[in-house]
């Protein structure tokens, strides 16, 4: 037992989110105490009362975590998932477009590495463009390219999955250039002289070679996919997913409904990189990988 | 190359083709979104046939490496933007949807007084005060978790948690605490540059070999020998790796956070307003502000990281 909390880290992040919440609680008290105090005031004070009000108040400037999980817990389990009031319809409605971007941008992501790995002038040309493109901040302008786009008459899931596409496809490509680029000399020597053609050795050598490469870019892009649909929800007037709720509460100061909302796309992109932790193990499985 | 000159020429031609069809049709209707898209695909294509002819004519010259990889991209880039000027102008696209590059250029340098304004604002208050802080947090404790064993194996499953979560939805929130004006988005900033700094200097710490550990410890050299002399410089590439990283997300946490309140200047609120107003031009004109500012960031980073890294592999010839 002394070895499991020696070496393990179950034991150490138990202990730092047990401090988190603690302070979280006692940062509540004074945060509160703009909105608190003459209610507590006017309850005759005393430490019970203080307790009581600051984790309480109904529109808090930090709730307390309690207050959260009771958010997150009417707004996902207690309300049917198709009405407007259930967060499950909100994540669906951003997680949709999430999705469609991460698989666009993921297939122009693998579409350009493949082209600037066979093809030189390509990558001469390309590889700085692709680089500088990041340099402009996207996500800051994405509301406006999103207002932008909805005037060509798309359907909006394709305008704000475009943003996603857009971050998506630069890590994949970056990651998938260099995956596809790391079997050494021997290995690519050995498909010349079995005479292997160019899509052979892509198919039997590169690609095997760039799962682990693509796999990490995936976790990364996944994740940033998410955040760029939020923000492309943001000042668009979007009446439905994650990021118009945050801005919904943030017009009608419902601070429960930020932090609910914040927390429901936390988990989200927590459980879509894990999901694709569960497929690189399988395709570890199908590659005769031994972990 | 002649095959390179032939595509050229077929691409060009076909591209004259499709320019003079976009004037011809009804602009917004089925057929000309499909004419726009071709010649999208056109003007790449032939940016990409100059700089194969470009290429193969220096392949053939023997010119140095270094003039290739500076004027094929540079060309790359020219082609591109001559051909959005020419879409623009043809297809009577409104301007609304886009502006011609020559009119972004005339309204950047009419406005120049409102676009240094929103840059002070956004950029000098809460950009790079807030990327100051927040890297220079995420390095101590990065330090903190170094010395102490218990906290980086609680903090650092946790920091790779964070850094995937959408913390720019923290925007709100930061906002209502610390009000409408920078400091609201410098906290923003903050937030959004510690945990990839965490992360990178935690991985760039334990980056230093067990032989060159060992070699230290048979000197009798203590830990913060060790750390300035070994393990710092065996950090550091990580470490630039996440100031670079933090660079573009500290432009992004900055003008997201704008769009929650602000008062009446800075970067994020002048696009989202002029993007109300219909004013694309002026929007395209802070993009520009922006692109400048973060290439600038960017090179100076890249500068600096040379300087410190010499040693690095990829640096030597």
């Amino acid at each position: 037992m002394r070895i499991d909390f020696a070496k393990g880290s179950v034991f150490p992040v138990a202990v730092v989110c047990l401090v988190i919440l603690v302070l979280w609680y006692l940062a509540a008290i004074p945060m509160n105490a703009i909105v608190t105090q003459p209610k507590i005031d006017a309850a005759g004070g005393g430490l019970y009362n203080t307790l009581l009000l600051s984790w309480n108040h109904e529109r808090p400037v930090l709730p307390a975590p309690h207050q959260v999980a009771l958010e997150v817990w009417k707004t996902v389990f207690m309300v049917a998932p198709w009405k407007v009031k259930s967060l499950v319809y909100h994540l669906w409605i951003t997680l949709s477009s999430t999705l469609v971007g991460f698989i666009l941008g993921t297939l122009l992501g693998v579409i350009l590495a493949i082209g600037i790995v066979h093809v030189g002038s390509l990558e001469k040309s390309l590889m700085p463009w692709i680089i500088a493109s990041q340099t402009i901040p996207i996500l800051a302008i994405a509301p406006m390219l999103i207002v932008v786009l909805g005037k060509t008459g798309l359907p909006d899931i394709f305008t704000k999955a475009s943003i996603s596409t857009y971050l998506c496809f630069f890590p994949v490509a970056i990651g998938m250039v260099k995956g596809l680029r790391s079997p050494d000399k021997l290995q690519l020597d050995l498909m010349q002289t079995y005479n292997a053609s160019a899509s052979q050795v892509l198919w039997k050598l590169r690609f095997p070679a760039a799962m682990p490469f693509l796999f990490a870019s995936l976790k990364v892009s996944v994740a940033i996919a998410l955040t760029g649909a939020i923000v492309a929800e943001l000042p668009t007037g979007a009446v439905s997913g994650i990021g118009a709720r945050l801005l919904q509460g943030s017009y009608y100061g419902q601070t429960l409904q930020i932090w609910a909302a914040l927390f429901v796309a936390a988990f989200a992109a927590a459980t879509l990189v894990w999901l694709l932790g569960a497929f690189e193990r399988m395709s570890w499985k199908r590659m005769g990988v031994k972990p | 190359m002649t095959r390179a000159l032939i595509t050229f020429v077929v691409l060009f031609v076909i591209a004259i083709f499709t320019y003079f069809g976009l004037a011809l049709v009804e602009p917004l209707q089925g057929s000309y979104w499909f004419l726009s898209f071709v010649f999208v695909l056109l003007g790449w294509a032939l940016a990409w046939a100059i700089s194969w002819v470009v290429d193969a004519v220096l392949m053939t010259m023997k010119a140095p490496l270094r003039v290739g990889n500076f004027l094929v991209p540079a060309l790359f880039g020219v082609t591109i933007i001559v051909a959005w000027e020419y879409y623009v102008k043809g297809s009577h696209i409104p301007l609304v949807l886009l502006p011609a590059p020559t009119q972004i250029g005339a309204k950047f340098l009419n406005s120049l007084p409102i676009l240094g304004a929103d840059f002070v604002q956004t950029i000098l208050r809460a950009v790079i005060p807030g990327w100051l802080m927040g890297c220079g947090a995420g390095f101590l404790v990065a330090l903190l978790c170094d010395r102490i064993d218990f906290l980086r194996r609680g903090l650092l499953p946790l920091g790779n948690l964070v850094a995937a979560l959408p913390i720019v939805g923290v925007a709100p929130i930061l906002v209502m605490w610390f009000g409408f004006d920078w400091p609201s988005k410098a906290a923003m900033v903050v937030v959004m540059t510690f945990f990839p700094m965490l992360i990178n200097t935690l991985a760039g710490l334990n980056a230093s070999g067990h032989m060159e550990r060992d070699l230290m410890k048979s000197y009798g050299a203590d830990w913060l020998t060790t750390l300035v002399k070994l393990r710092l410089p065996a950090a550091m590439p990580f470490i630039f790796n996440a100031l670079k990283i933090n660079s573009t997300l500290a432009m992004i946490g900055a003008i997201v956070a704008e769009f929650f309140g602000t008062p009446i200047v800075g970067m994020g609120f002048r696009m989202s307003t002029e993007v109300g107003r219909q004013g694309l031009d002026m929007v395209w004109s802070e993009i520009l502000v922006a692109a400048i500012a973060g290439s600038t960031f960017y090179g100076l980073l890249t500068l600096s990281e040379r300087a410190v890294t010499f040693w690095h592999p990829s640096y030597r010839k």
